[in-house]
């Protein structure tokens, strides 16, 4: 390992040792009673190299023979990667520690999922790519069974576990056949073997195997089953990480994988994912009216958001990378301030996650209603609210990619969905008055959610910014 | 002032959160406040907006008061307006004043109902004003989401299913022109309206999934525009969340989804569909125009048999926006000049009927017609206020509603023969539903042992009803007031289309 190499991956080995050195400190010390204090941490930690990478980082560079790289791409995905699980976390101590449910593993798996995703989402080769997959997958199948004595949080992490192991199993194939049609395991060199008319049988299958292992960690339809059934079991705070942070890694990834090393065949899969995004745009819009958990509605809406991400990755273009960018940026920010009010959801100080709590809840709690009232029409995709800039950018990318169809599809797509996030409103505003929920609760649940109410409001006059960010990321993926 | 459309529009959004962020409680003391917030701050929106109407110079065919920021991707915050729109921005600041004077009764959460309503003013405002595609699909679209929760918070007893309705049967019509309005984006590179309208999109047949497609992408965009506006409007048969909606929103909800929401469609055709697509609206006007007939008879039919007041005169708007849709497709310059007024006229008039709805309702709490009968013994001056806004409605001579009627028939009749003709049967039947109406409700004996202590208008009530009796009465008897300030727009609209389709017609004999 020479200098050089090791200067580029320091933000990671940093998190990695942290991690360690905390580890072992939690062990030798007094366990669970540093927990709260190693959730602070871990946070900061988090959110520190998070600025620090969004400060210093400039230009591209790879690193140990191009399997690691270091660009504008990678750090956009690293930025919102640390900063919404460094929220999560922050979210989570004050629910963890009132339920007895906090661990001090629980900051450090976070913090060594979090190098696992900054890994996939700088992978330049098959190995890099499988090696971050797993770690981030095995830190999350610990986190998903947390509560120990609870059968469903168990029955989560054990479906996790198998499902993530048959994707990562299929992801391996695809890499194995890959590697033996191309000869490498360098995307740099697969990309030249994989040109337009030229590709083999086997690569192709290979990178059909590959997608459908990527598209298991997204969960996109068909391979989305464990996700209503994780997000539902596992721990609330752990679902609310579950949503956002490995959400963009393993969209980062996927967006890494088709157009650094399969750039140069972008029709053969192409059609695949738009199959795959318009799959999910209308299992997540339909599947998600019957429910009576917000979790697993979560979970369909988020299967449904997924699909609207993969609508510009399908477009195949620069501007296709950057739309996704920009929609996963905004759906981590709506997602992290919903989470916020899930969490938030108490009767009696018993934590609920039915729907038809909310029943008359703007009469007891109006600005918290008002925030998730916007957080949902954001989710929805109505303008004025930021969510629309996100469909927006897709449907765009898809229509300049002469895939108009795909974007017809999702607009009917979300008009179905509409319908579930305004049931949500429909409880809060319309409804009748019932046994209600808890009032007040923690500040900083209510902070967060109202700050990302707010940021969905004002993104409207110039985004915050992100459009250019996201602009330059995709230029130095896609040439 | 080089930012007056700006301050217009956001002026009451400012009202708004003001009251959001810094009114609390909820007693007495509050509720005057937000109601005299709300007032003042639509009331000065109307005031600025006079300086943009004495501003404005008829004579100028381009947009006027033109501001334009650089917004994200590509998009520019440009509002501006021209002759079509300036009057339906007047229109807005002008019965906002009216509608919230109108809710003064109302008890339960004053300041979000308060709130609810200046936003959707600026909403409403931004529509009529904005110059790019993506910025007024934002405005055109964000409306849905205050009128959702006023008919869904305020509403009558089923006013979810009715919200609900009218939420997603106009966010399926508008999902479809975001659409089309990618596809213009893409195909002439800006979201700029005006150099949109002057942007050719091609109209070359070409063949989807085997179906050959006349017109073209225009055809297409055209069909993506109409689907949306078309439900706005509403047009039959894709106007059944209206009656609903109506029935259920609070009186106030039911005069700004009569007045301004619903010339929202009728301002889209003039400003996009007409001269945008030329070719496919000469192609499908004579469908437009059948719609529009069937529109005119069969929904006055249906408002005959309506035994619920407000139903009765949401399907009365139907009709009377069939003959918006049908002088605009007539694309000649009467037609057009009668569509506008018929829009401007048929604001006041609806919501003025809203109104007289509204005022009976507050003192029975029912819509029911049989509930009423000889209110003139009781209540003089509300017998002749509805009786004015019947004949109105009516399209009687010396009103305002006349002169729209006659000119778009009269725009309808050089194009169409049968068409105006159908239409001309519609004109008979609104006079046999808003006579028998009028015949229900006030006049008769005074029977009914509820209303025998019925009180006639208060002093509030009668000077929300001025405005608008003024309104009615000066444009019956002096239209030039507002064709002069739409003629040259409309004019030039009128010859712009006319070129677009010659060229087209040479262009497609030269291939």
């Amino acid at each position: 390992m020479t200098q050089a190499d090791f200067n580029i991956v320091l933000p990671e080995v940093l998190i990695a040792l942290f991690a360690m050195i905390a580890l072992m400190g939690g062990v030798y010390t007094s366990k669970d009673k540093t927990a709260p204090l190693m959730v602070w941490t871990t946070a900061a930690v988090l959110a520190g190299i998070g600025i620090w990478i969004a400060v210093t980082g400039t230009g591209s560079r790879t690193a140990f023979g191009g399997m690691f790289n270091d660009d504008a791409f990678s750090r956009f995905a690293k930025v919102v990667i640390l900063w919404s699980g460094a929220a999560i976390l922050v979210m989570s101590e004050g629910f963890m520690t009132r339920r007895d449910l906090l661990r001090f593993e629980y900051p450090l798996l976070i913090a060594l999922a979090s190098v696992g995703m900054m890994t996939m989402v700088s992978a330049g080769d098959l190995m890099t790519l499988y090696m971050g997959l797993e770690l981030q997958s095995l830190s999350l199948y610990v986190v998903a069974s947390l509560r120990r004595d609870s059968i469903k949080s168990t029955e989560a992490g054990l479906k996790y576990f198998v499902l993530g192991a048959l994707s990562s199993g299929l992801l391996l194939y695809g890499a194995s056949l890959t590697y033996g049609f191309s000869g490498t395991t360098l995307f740099s060199g697969i990309i030249q073997t994989a040109t337009e008319g030229h590709v083999s049988l086997g690569l192709l299958f290979g990178l059909v195997f590959l997608i459908t292992g990527l598209a298991f960690k997204v969960s996109a339809v068909p391979f989305h089953m464990w996700t209503p059934d994780v997000y539902e079991g596992s721990p609330t705070p752990v679902t609310a990480f579950f949503a956002t942070a490995p959400k963009v890694a393993a969209m980062a990834l996927f967006a890494r994988v088709v157009h650094d090393a399969f750039g140069g065949v972008v029709a053969d899969w192409s059609q695949i994912l738009a199959l795959l995004s318009v799959a999910s745009m209308f299992l997540g819009a339909i599947a998600a009216i019957g429910q009576r958990d917000i979790k697993r509605l979560m979970a369909y809406s988020s299967i449904a958001h997924m699909g609207y991400a993969l609508m510009g990755l399908a477009a195949g273009t620069a501007f296709g990378v950057q739309a996704m960018l920009v929609y996963m940026t905004i759906y981590v920010t709506m997602n992290v301030g919903t989470f916020a009010f899930i969490l938030s959801m108490e009767r009696d100080g018993r934590h609920v996650t039915d729907i038809d709590a909310l029943n008359a809840y703007s009469k007891t709690s109006p600005a918290k209603s008002l925030a998730l009232l916007v957080l949902m029409f954001s989710l929805a995709g109505v303008p004025p609210m930021v969510g629309f800039f996100g469909k927006y950018y897709v449907l765009l990318a898809a229509v300049e990619a002469d895939l108009a169809w795909l974007a017809v599809a999702g607009v009917i797509a979300s008009v179905i969905g509409a319908f579930y996030y305004l049931r949500i409103v429909y409880y809060m505003y319309f409804g009748e008055e019932g046994e209600g929920l808890d009032r007040g609760g923690s500040p900083i649940l209510g902070g967060v959610l109202i700050a990302s109410a707010a940021a969905m409001v004002l993104g409207v006059i110039n985004l915050f910014g992100v459009e250019g960010l996201a602009a330059a990321a995709a230029a130095t993926l896609v040439n | 002032m080089d930012n007056l459309l700006s301050i217009i529009t956001f002026l009451p959004l400012v009202a708004a959160a003001i009251l959001a962020f810094f009114l609390r409680g909820d007693d007495a003391s509050a509720q005057n406040n937000a109601k005299w917030l709300a007032l003042i701050a639509t009331s000065a929106t109307f005031l600025i907006s006079l300086f943009m109407i004495f501003g404005f110079d008829p004579g100028n065919t381009g947009f006027q008061f033109v501001e334009e920021r650089k917004w994200i991707l590509g998009l520019t915050y440009k509002m501006g307006v021209d002759g079509i729109s300036v009057l339906f921005v007047m229109l807005t600041t002008f019965l906002m004043p009216l509608v919230i004077a109108s809710c003064w009764e109302v008890k339960t959460r004053v300041k979000e109902y308060m709130i609810a309503f200046l936003v959707l003013e600026t909403l409403m405002l931004g529509v009529f004003c904005a110059l790019d595609l993506v910025l007024f699909y934002l405005f055109f679209e964000g409306g849905l989401i205050p009128m959702f929760l006023i008919i869904g918070i305020w509403g009558g007893a089923n006013r979810i299913y009715a919200s609900f309705k009218f939420f997603l049967y106009t966010f399926l019509g508008s999902v479809l022109m975001l659409v089309a309005m990618i596809g213009m984006y893409v195909d002439a590179g800006t979201t700029d309206i005006p150099t949109l309208l002057s942007h050719q999109f091609s109209f070359a047949t070409f063949s989807v999934l085997g179906v050959e497609i006349t017109g073209g992408l225009q055809t297409l965009l055209w069909i993506a525009f109409f689907a949306s506006f078309a439900v706005k409007m509403p047009m039959w048969p894709v106007h059944t969340w209206l009656p609903d909606a109506h029935v259920q929103a609070p009186t106030g909800g039911s005069v700004v989804l009569a007045a301004i929401l619903l010339k929202m469609g009728g301002y889209g055709f003039l400003r996009f569909s007409l001269p945008m697509f030329p070719v496919a609206s000469d192609l499908l006007a004579p469908f437009v125009l059948w719609l529009s007939a069937i529109a005119i008879v069969y929904t006055s039919l249906v408002a005959l048999a309506q035994s619920d007041m407000k139903k009765l005169i949401a399907y009365s708007s139907v009709a009377h926006m069939g003959f918006v849709t049908m002088g605009i497709f007539a694309a000649n310059q009467q037609g057009l000049d009668g569509a506008i007024f018929q829009m401007i006229s048929h604001g006041f008039i609806s919501g003025a009927l809203f109104l007289c709805v509204g005022v009976i309702y507050d003192r029975m709490h029912t819509r029911e017609i049989d509930a009423y009968g000889g209110l003139v013994n009781r209540m003089p001056a509300y017998a002749l206020i509805f009786m004015l806004f019947t004949m109105a409605n009516v399209g009687l001579p010396g009103t305002s509603g006349f002169v729209g009627e006659f000119l778009t028939l009269m725009g309808a009749f050089q194009v169409n023969t049968w068409v105006a003709a159908v239409a001309a049967t519609g004109v008979i039947l609104s006079a046999a539903y808003a006579l028998w109406l009028y015949r229900r409700v006030v006049m008769g004996d005074l029977i009914k042992e509820s209303l025998k202590s019925i009180t006639d208008m208060s002093r509030r009530e009668r000077a929300i009803f001025a405005p608008l009796v003024v309104m009615t009465i000066l444009l019956g008897v002096y239209p030039a007031l507002v064709t002069d300030i739409i003629g040259p727009s409309v004019e030039a609209l009128v010859t712009a289309h006319e070129t677009a389709l010659l060229d087209a017609e040479t262009r497609m004999a030269g291939n």
